[in-house]
């Protein structure tokens, strides 16, 4: 329990320290969060209604998807995890910790927008916390558990950007962030059903704000949960601590099956 | 120092169609100092790798203290320290934290003395990647030793080192070995090899290829001993002069060069050759084949455990 506590601790710390993690944890989500504030609710008085879930959003997919992936690709390619199984660091500490810190670190930009942006911008507070608490941590949950896995599976920083840029870009368009999820068609709004973002603010719209959800947001909040489970255990289980390691288990594709409780959630929500 | 402390048994170990290691056998004693040298590729890296559980073999047996290091990395863990050649830690972390990091997983308290005694005290808020490559490889042979592992390995531990953290290292090496700690050093460095070893191992295309004491290494190979001898007189000017056990000799500045397979007979014979022809001898250096010279030997030509 002492080496957990220690290495959450470091860990958290690097979140600060380290230039790129600082970026994507606070500076890059809360600078968005004031240009958005000041360009957005001049033009589109509708955008404060979902402004701090949006906010919110963007900065759990910035920390955990821009900026985590990278971290573990970096750290294995430096031989720091052949130093860690040297010493005893297990795969799931090496995994779970640095996830955990930066779900800390959105939880502090979450507050920062949630205390501000009511003040700033005349955003509306969420009317059900408890509805907001739980989204925001099944979100967290879902996308630190895709980034870890896209960390574990990309075999360089290179592919990191890209899987990365490949979950980010289309939650920005599609999940309801910048446009509403019911103006979408039909097709493009099946795709965005592939992307946790658009459960979390299909869930933030029907439990935390006082607004309709566009699907079931239950069933959000279960297929958020599952795919966070689910990413975990495959991130865990395709765990390697060098890629050059003759004795990996299973072949990366198998990180595909994080996306069967999105699948699964297309064919049964409406 | 009669131990078997490790035991390695036809191990081999297999990379597609790349045989890296070829059935090697070999046993270190505890307390040893066993130096593993071979060119890159011969296979050292996966020996070593192996022992410290990092990869599984692909034939034959592994026994570091009756521990499988492939099988019980629980067991090995606190066996074994471990420096390694890369980095292996995070940019980020300060050397009070990585002692602390470290310490907690093997279960120890923190020894921050250790930074004081590897010249580490004035940068224990340092950031790992703001210390020079030497400070580096002290932090890291800090923290390979922080748990009091019985078995250490060394990959390459003086490398971007200055000459006293140099002497400083080996000095720390000699200690730990007085005190029972069986180091596996792997290196480059022949003169570090031949100062520091107790035993040696050269690895060639993944088979031991010379195995014994520097001073048994170096004696057994074909190289010649060289005579280099300076005399006031030219009584050794004779080009068809001729001297017991030498097979060629050549003229290098004042200096008349014999290479010699057998130096006795042939230190014998210059004397007395210089002493008949009346002339006085200025200076005579005897110089043994070196260990890189056994080494270049073996890796150019093959050799045969």
């Amino acid at each position: 329990m002492n080496a957990f506590i220690n290495h959450f601790s470091f860990e958290f710390r690097t979140g600060i320290r380290n230039k790129t993690l600082l970026l994507m944890n606070y500076l890059f989500p809360l600078g968005f969060y004031a240009m958005m504030g000041l360009l957005m609710t001049g033009i589109n008085s509708t955008f404060r209604e979902t402004m701090i879930p949006t906010m919110t959003v963007f900065a759990v997919l910035a920390a955990t998807i821009l900026g985590l992936p990278d971290l573990l690709v970096t750290a294995r390619e430096a031989g720091i995890f052949r130093s860690y199984k040297i010493n005893g660091v297990p795969a799931f500490s090496i995994l779970v910790i640095p996830a955990l810190t930066t779900i800390l670190h959105t939880a502090v930009v979450t507050i920062i927008i949630t205390a501000t942006a009511p003040l700033f911008f005349d955003a509306p507070l969420p009317v059900n916390w408890l509805g907001f608490i739980v989204t925001f941590l099944l979100m967290a949950f879902a996308c630190a558990g895709f980034s870890v896995l896209i960390g574990v599976v990309s075999s360089s920083s290179r592919m990191t950007v890209l899987w990365s840029q490949l979950i980010f870009v289309p939650s920005m368009i599609l999940s309801g962030m910048m446009l509403p999820y019911s103006m979408l068609p039909e097709a493009m709004g099946k795709i965005a059903q592939l992307l946790p973002a658009t459960h979390a603010m299909n869930a933030f719209r029907g439990l935390a704000l006082d607004l309709t959800a566009d699907f079931n947001p239950i069933g959000s909040l279960i297929i958020l949960l599952a795919s966070g489970v689910l990413a975990f255990g495959l991130a865990i289980y395709l765990f390697n601590w060098d890629r050059r390691n003759s004795t990996q288990r299973g072949h990366p594709l198998m990180a595909l099956l994080v996306l069967l409780p999105y699948v699964i959630g297309i064919l049964l929500l409406s | 120092m009669n131990e078997p402390l490790i035991q390695v048994r036809d191990f081999r170990k297999i990379y597609g169609d790349l045989v890296a290691v070829d059935g090697i056998s070999f046993e270190v004693q505890r307390g040893e100092i066993f130096g593993l040298l071979g060119p890159n590729g011969a296979g050292k890296t996966s020996t070593l790798e192996s022992l410290e559980g990092l990869r599984a073999p692909d034939g034959g047996s592994l026994q570091l203290m009756d521990v499988d290091p492939a099988h019980q990395p629980r067991k090995l863990r606190n066996l074994i320290g471990v420096q390694l050649q890369t980095s292996g830690l995070p940019d980020s972390i300060n050397l009070d934290e990585a002692m602390k990091f470290f310490c907690a997983y093997h279960g120890v308290v923190p020894r921050y003395d250790l930074l004081d005694r590897f010249g580490l005290k004035e940068k224990k808020r340092t950031q790992y990647y703001q210390l020079s490559a030497g400070q580096q490889r002290r932090l890291g042979l800090a923290l390979a030793v922080a748990h009091n592992p019985p078995v250490l390995f060394l990959d390459e531990p003086t490398a971007g080192l200055d000459v006293a953290s140099r002497i400083e290292l080996h000095n720390l090496m000699r200690e730990l070995q007085a005190a029972g700690t069986t180091i596996i050093l792997a290196t480059h460095d022949m003169a570090e090899a031949n100062e520091m070893a107790s035993r040696l191992a050269i690895l060639l295309h993944g088979k031991i290829a010379a195995t014994g004491t520097p001073l048994e290494l170096t004696a057994t190979g074909s190289g010649f001993t060289k005579v280099s001898v300076r005399t006031k007189g030219s009584s050794l000017s004779d080009p068809d002069l001729n001297f017991p056990a030498v097979s060629k000799h050549i003229s290098k500045d004042e200096y008349v060069i014999y290479y010699s397979t057998d130096i006795g007979p042939t230190v014998s014979a210059i004397i007395t050759h210089v002493k008949v022809q009346e002339d006085t001898l200025v200076d005579l250096r005897v110089e043994r084949p070196s260990l890189e010279d056994r080494f270049l030997e073996i890796t150019t030509t093959g050799g045969v455990q």
